[in-house]
């Protein structure tokens, strides 16, 4: 598989800020490349300077072989982007917004072709309806089609998911692995949502104050042997300590929250389940965290964050 | 360029806002019809009021060259005001609403798309003088007729001959159009420089206002700077209407007193046009898009 994108020493520094430091990566061709960070970590700043909207302080970008300083019309040419909120001229419809972008896109496509795209991301009922009149989610659909319209190689989104109900996230969520499997599309998506990410990307980029923490397969990111499990009960306390008096010790996770956290493998939950009934312990809920939250936690900044998800 | 040029011209004129301006001044335009066709021989009495024991002036003071040439003095003070909404208006609404990150990750470039932009703002000013002229001065013609035109400057009046006067209203649309359109570059310029539309409008608005004031201020210390601010030569249209004389002291048909002025102005106009679009693209090639 080639390279389609190479970064290589990437930096922005915004006066005293460096919202991006000496980052490089590269995406495969038909990979979901997985960009997670916190809020503030640099993701939007570093898929903003993927497609020229800011300059770089320091670093190179290759896109398609081609640099992006000299080659920039080309690449965005096989490029489709949302970035954040789509947000499209309200006082135009839906149709009348992709017809515009895809002239802009460089693509002149019939009425029946434009429609065709709204009917893909589900607004050809509304395509003649201003958009002033639709909700955040048909917005999100239809900052897609836009990205879509002229059939980019590479499609890249930044946070496309935000705003969205879970039916939209649901939709979104299909969308890209529709995307990259039947069409074999090279997609960059980030997000602050870490299960989001972990369902989709092929390849993860985790980073962290501008500086990339860690790269690798999705796959190998995520160890099922150490899942995190999220316990409940009616009496805490009592059941903190039994646990602790058992052979289920070595599994628990310091905390300080009200809820045990245990780290251990997904399959010895029946067990542990068990153990709590026989122990007349009343379980409220027993519940996997997400692997790669727990992952992400572990390697950016600590525990605060285990207790800010915890809540 | 072509290509976004018309897509520019085709947001311009889907928007509700544009029609603002167009409203506004026909809706001045007929006010001061109004006011002429119901009071106007008492204007003209008011107005003559210190020639009428010295001149006897035959015909209809009142015509149609005459109230468009109320209508430009009165008007072109403040469709400047007008311009800004749109033109200051061309970067930051797109900002404000979110659609120029989105814009800019389309393959054009930023030069052709500040261009585009500012010619798109240029169309919609010419338009502007365009359906003024049509109101002021056809209008006027169909409810008021020609005649002679009698104009009083600082110290002298001027009569104008009906036969020697179109050509003089197309000079002085010709020239407010280049007017207006630096008005249009200044509200440009500053468009960038802001992520929502109020601050480069009323920004311009004070710009013009303030160099407006000092432009017709007869003060000795702000005749220094007159020369140098765009708002003194932006009057220059009036020079349209200063017929030459010869040596017997008669008009001269198609001729102007000054018409070295009216070089000099445009040119000075001219030059503010393409110092404040030449910025704009510099600056515009240069801005980290965060909006």
């Amino acid at each position: 598989m080639s390279d389609i994108i190479k970064v290589s020493g990437l930096t922005k520094q915004f006066q005293n800020l460096t919202a991006v430091n000496n980052l490089s990566f590269t995406v495969q061709q038909g990979n979901v490349y997985g960009f997670l960070g916190q809020n503030g970590a640099g993701k939007s700043t570093t898929i903003r300077m993927l497609l020229t909207l800011i300059a770089p302080t320091a670093g190179d970008i290759e896109i398609f072989g081609l640099k992006l300083k000299t080659h920039r019309n080309d690449i965005l040419r096989q490029t489709g982007a949302v970035i954040e909120k789509p947000d499209v001229y309200k006082y135009l419809s839906a149709f009348e917004n992709l017809k515009l972008f895809s002239r802009l896109s460089g693509v002149k496509l019939s009425s029946d072709q434009l429609m065709q795209q709204l009917e893909i991301v589900g607004l050809a009922s509304r395509a003649r309806d201003l958009v002033k009149t639709y909700s955040q989610g048909m917005k999100q659909r239809l900052g897609i089609a836009i990205a879509l319209v002229h059939n980019p190689e590479l499609i890249i989104l930044d946070e496309p998911t935000n705003g969205l109900d879970p039916q939209g996230i649901a939709d979104i969520r299909n969308l890209i692995l529709h995307l990259s499997k039947e069409q074999k599309k090279t997609i960059v998506v980030s997000s602050h949502l870490l299960n989001e990410i972990e369902q989709i990307a092929t390849k993860v980029l985790i980073i962290d104050k501008g500086k990339k923490i860690k790269e690798g397969l999705a796959t190998e990111l995520f160890d099922p042997s150490s899942s995190l499990i999220e316990l409940t009960t009616t009496q805490n306390e009592r059941c903190r300590d039994n646990l602790l008096n058992s052979n289920w010790k070595d599994f628990l996770v310091i905390s300080e929250h009200e809820s045990i956290f245990l780290k251990m493998n997904k399959q010895s939950v029946p067990a542990l389940n068990r153990y709590l009934v026989e122990q007349n312990i009343e379980v409220l809920s027993l519940q996997p965290r997400n692997s790669l939250e727990d992952y992400f936690l572990s390697v950016t900044t600590g525990n605060q964050h285990v207790e800010a998800f915890s809540n | 360029m072509w290509k976004l040029f018309q897509i520019e011209l085709y947001k311009i004129f889907l928007r509700p806002r544009t029609y603002i301006a167009f409203i506004a001044i026909a809706a001045l335009v007929i006010i001061v019809q109004l006011g002429l066709k119901v009071d106007g021989k008492d204007y003209a009495a008011f107005v003559m009021a210190d020639l009428s024991n010295t001149l006897q002036i035959d015909g209809k003071i009142i015509n149609g060259y005459f109230v468009c040439y109320v209508i430009l003095q009165l008007l072109l003070v403040h469709v400047p005001l007008l311009i800004a909404l749109i033109a200051a208006d061309m970067i930051s609404g797109e900002a404000n609403m979110g659609t120029l990150r989105i814009l800019l990750t389309k393959p054009i470039s930023r030069t052709e798309f500040i261009l585009a932009k500012f010619f798109a703002a240029s169309v919609y000013t010419i338009l502007l003088l365009i359906w003024m002229a049509i109101l002021a001065l056809f209008v006027s013609i169909l409810i008021f007729g020609t005649d002679d035109m009698f104009i009083l400057k600082n110290n002298y009046a001027v009569q104008i001959e009906s036969a020697d006067m179109l050509w003089r209203y197309a000079g002085a649309f010709v020239f407010a159009a280049l007017a207006m359109t630096t008005v249009a570059s200044l509200g440009f310029f500053l468009s960038q420089f802001a992520d929502n539309s109020i601050g480069p409008i009323v920004a311009t608005m004070s710009i013009i206002i303030v160099f407006t004031i000092l432009s017709t201020m007869s003060i000795p210390i702000f005749g220094l700077i007159k020369p140098y601010l765009f708002t003194t030569h932006m009057v220059g249209w009036k020079e349209f209407f200063d017929v030459r004389l010869n040596a017997a002291n008669e008009t001269v048909r198609g001729t102007v007193q000054g018409p070295d002025k009216i070089i000099r102005s445009s040119l000075i106009l001219l030059g503010h046009i393409v110092f404040f679009v030449g910025a704009s693209v510099y600056l515009f090639r240069r801005k980290d898009i965060l909006s």
